[in-house]
């Protein structure tokens, strides 16, 4: 065809399409990904500066790991690779940031093949999962490995690296209320999941994301507002141990899971109304599972829970058409 | 940004809705050509919204310009006449730039029509009263529109006299004429608001007075500020006032006009009257002015015929009927790159392939749109991304209605009234999915209107 259309004197050739003939070619699919691994910049560089080679070793197996399913699921699907929507590579490097840097190689290695193939593949692929793939392979590794991912596992008191020689600030304050300096917290120099720490790096990346509108800002919103009304709350009427409403939104992955996880727009409700119900709901649950369960964080059940909450939101949530009263 | 209008309390735009590239420069300021007339001109039987005409003339039948040539076959139809003076053919079908097969009436040029500058003499020059219009009494002007044969030449093309005709149960207050022209390329309204300020507001005057309107307001787009100061000036005195509104699209949508002057609401499935308001396009207030005030017909408009794909982009005034490849020829043929027509503007334009299809009286432009500028993005999955809930200015969910409709799920795609959906193509534009969201829903559309039936 191009060379019937840089040969002289030859009629154009005039398409027919159905309206509208013009398009926003600036977005995509692959473009909202992008957006997202640039998000994650500041988080992954923060990781690799506290945590060192602990983070490197993560991103390293989460990625290879997640890139290797998402190979072999879909062509066991006998689909063509999906690889170049580089929706993996975020699969992978959010599950790498989820993870303690101390984790065996294998329980990243899980971790990314459940995400994948039973998290999205099994689903019909991107788009079609319910529940957000990495924290599916997530909450996998943790049940089956509860050693590995218990508070307990994020130490290695043999560590060259401080952090992780450290207790979570989470655990140090529900075992032993012991509080943590907010400037830690917002800096991220204690220990943790990889890409938890620093409250700084995650709302850095997080503006760019709703800046770009790649992420809804209604979500983040809802969740920090339900988590500051609750946190407050338990500030108010618990003891004055000095755990503010600033350590529960800086402290463990308040702001990743509110900026990074949540945000999923596959995993998310449709409408500006449904997605503030969604985060609200989302930032509810982690209050409740932080303060009456046994675990000290509960930022990836609550997105799961609430994932399966986000096709009865969007149906309920279906918003009235300009013009009816 | 505030209308700034005393008593009307829009704030000149809408909720949602998106901003396309303009692209206005090509045809902006190029002043209104007038088109020889040409050899031939095909005129469609059905030109508007609602009956088609049924002929009044036979084969070899010779005819006047602006001799009648059809009839209106119900209340909501108009009249047909030639829009060149000549000899009619054997009706015939032809595939209209929307899909549509209709009879038409060909004529083949001969007899007496003014060319050039006294052509457009005829149909805007000489002065246009704004004083003394009560001499006419609203049941002529209406009579006279329906006479004339005009309809909304914004695109709809419905008639226009139905729209005028007072109505005891729903009385008119507010009429609004809509300068919008929010489609991007198109200048046809705005070289005629331009070119021709004075029918317009001698139109609306005679179209307020017919309707029962207590106020008119001309509506126009920020980024058209000369026209906005050619029309004050036209309008002074008259009390017609002129709101500029936010450049959006789908700001000329008549909803969402209504919405930005009067911050009214037209009920789903209702009409602007419904509100108190009667809207209709600048270019037809100018073929009202010219019905009422001359008697004469509509047979010619203004057309852009721009983008990219056109060697010399104009905006023109030219017959009913005439077919886009005279047009094309008019303006020096096509370019290399051209790689659609498309009747209309660029967002809900009809695109078509046959150099032959005629203008019909709702045609405000050709778009002939380069391969760069028709560049489409891969379609990838939905990611649920809500972008287009973000854009659609009616307020539904696009991606819900779209998946629905690709499973012919009629009560799911009436659940998310999908029947409110007027296919601006707003969510099509935004899905970073590239997926044809308006194609989808206007097969979905379809099936439902299937399931009504039977």
């Amino acid at each position: 065809m191009n060379a019937i259309e840089h040969t002289e004197d030859v009629a154009p050739v005039i398409y027919v399409s159905p309206s509208p003939h013009l398009v926003q070619t600036a977005t995509s699919t692959r473009r909202m990904m992008v957006d997202v691994l640039i998000a994650l910049a500041p988080v992954v560089a923060m990781s690799l500066f506290v945590f060192k080679g602990y983070a490197l070793f993560q991103l390293a197996v989460c990625l290879a790991g997640s890139l290797a399913a998402e190979l072999i699921f879909v062509k066991m699907r006998g689909k063509p690779s999906t690889l170049k929507d580089c929706s993996a590579i975020v699969t992978g490097v959010i599950l790498a940031m989820s993870l303690p840097g101390t984790a065996p190689w294998y329980i990243g290695i899980i971790a990314a093949f459940v995400a994948i193939g039973i998290g999205k593949v099994i689903f019909g692929g991107l788009g079609m999962n319910l529940f957000n793939p990495a924290m599916v392979g997530r909450a996998f590794v943790m049940i089956s490995f509860a050693g590995a991912l218990a508070a307990s596992g994020f130490e290695d008191v043999q560590s060259t690296v401080d952090a992780v020689s450290q207790a979570t600030p989470m655990n140090a304050y529900k075992m032993n209320g012991v509080v943590t300096p907010l400037v830690s917290l917002f800096l991220g120099t204690t220990n943790g999941s990889l890409g938890e720490t620093s409250a700084l790096a995650c709302l850095l990346g997080g503006l760019y994301l709703v800046i770009r509108r790649t992420a809804s800002w209604e979500i983040p919103v809802g969740l920090l507002t339900a988590v500051a009304i609750i946190g407050g709350l338990a500030d108010l009427m618990g003891p004055a141990d000095g755990w503010t409403i600033l350590h529960h939104i800086f402290g463990g992955s308040v702001l990743f899971g509110a900026f990074f996880i949540a945000t999923d727009p596959v995993t998310s409700p449709l409408t500006p109304k449904g997605k503030l119900i969604f985060g609200f709901g989302t930032g509810v649950l982690i209050m409740t599972l932080r303060l009456f369960s046994g675990y000290p964080e509960g930022v990836m059940f609550a997105v799961l829970l609430m994932n399966a909450l986000t096709p009865l939101i969007n149906r309920w949530m279906i918003p009235k058409p300009f013009g009816e009263h | 940004m505030a209308l700034n209008l005393d008593g009307y309390e829009g704030n000149g735009s809408f909720a949602h809705g998106i901003h396309p590239p303009e692209r206005k420069h090509f045809s902006k300021d190029a002043a209104i050509r007038v088109m020889p007339t040409p050899d031939k001109v095909v005129l469609s039987l059905h030109q508007n919204i609602g009956g088609p005409c049924a002929p009044t003339v036979k084969a070899r039948q010779a005819v006047t310009w602006g001799e009648e040539i059809g009839k209106g076959t119900s209340f909501v139809s108009t009249t047909l006449h030639a829009s060149i003076p000549g000899v009619v053919q054997r009706p015939m079908r032809m595939t209209l730039a929307n899909g549509r097969h209709m009879d038409t009436l060909p004529i083949k040029a001969g007899g007496e029509i003014p060319e050039d500058r006294a052509l457009w003499d005829e149909i805007f020059g000489g002065t246009w009263p704004t004083t003394g219009l009560d001499a006419y009494d609203p049941a002529e002007i209406s009579r006279a529109i329906n006479e004339g044969g005009l309809v909304g030449l914004g695109g709809a093309a419905f008639p226009t006299h139905v729209k005028i005709t007072p109505n005891d149960k729903k009385p008119v207050h507010t009429l609004i004429v809509n300068g919008c022209e929010c489609e991007p390329y198109l200048t046809a309204d705005y070289s005629l608001m331009m070119e021709a300020p004075e029918p317009i507001i001698t139109g609306a005057l005679l179209a307020g007075r017919s309707v029962g309107a207590e106020r008119i307001v001309i509506g126009v787009e920020d980024n058209k500020m000369p026209a906005v100061k050619i029309l004050k000036k036209a309008a002074n005195g008259t009390g017609i006032q002129v709101a500029v509104l936010k450049t959006k699209y789908p700001q000329g949508s008549e909803k969402h006009l209504i919405q930005a002057v009067i911050k009214r609401q037209v009920p789903l499935g209702g009409l602007p009257s419904d509100v108190g308001v009667a809207i209709s396009n600048v270019g037809t207030m100018a073929g009202v002015a010219r019905a009422v005030i001359h008697k004469k017909p509509l047979t010619h408009r203004v057309i852009s015929i721009t983008g990219g794909g056109i060697a010399n982009p104009a905006n023109v005034l030219a017959p009913i009927g005439v077919s886009f490849g005279a047009l094309i020829d008019l303006c020096g043929g096509l370019t290399k790159n051209a790689a659609r027509l498309v009747a209309g503007g660029p967002m809900m334009g009809f695109a078509f392939s046959n150099l032959d299809t005629p203008v019909t009286k709702g045609t405000s432009g050709l778009t002939v749109m380069t391969k760069q500028e028709v560049a489409a993005g891969e379609q990838t999955v939905c990611v649920r991304c809500g972008q287009c809930v973000d854009a659609c200015p009616m307020n539904l969910v696009p991606t819900k209605i779209a998946l629905a409709a690709r499973h012919q799920d009629v009560d799911l795609s009436r659940r998310y009234n999908i029947m409110a959906c007027f296919e601006c193509g707003s969510c099509a534009y935004s899905c970073p999915a590239h997926i044809p969201l308006v194609q989808l829903i206007r097969a979905g559309k379809a099936s439902v209107a299937a399931a009504d039936r039977a």
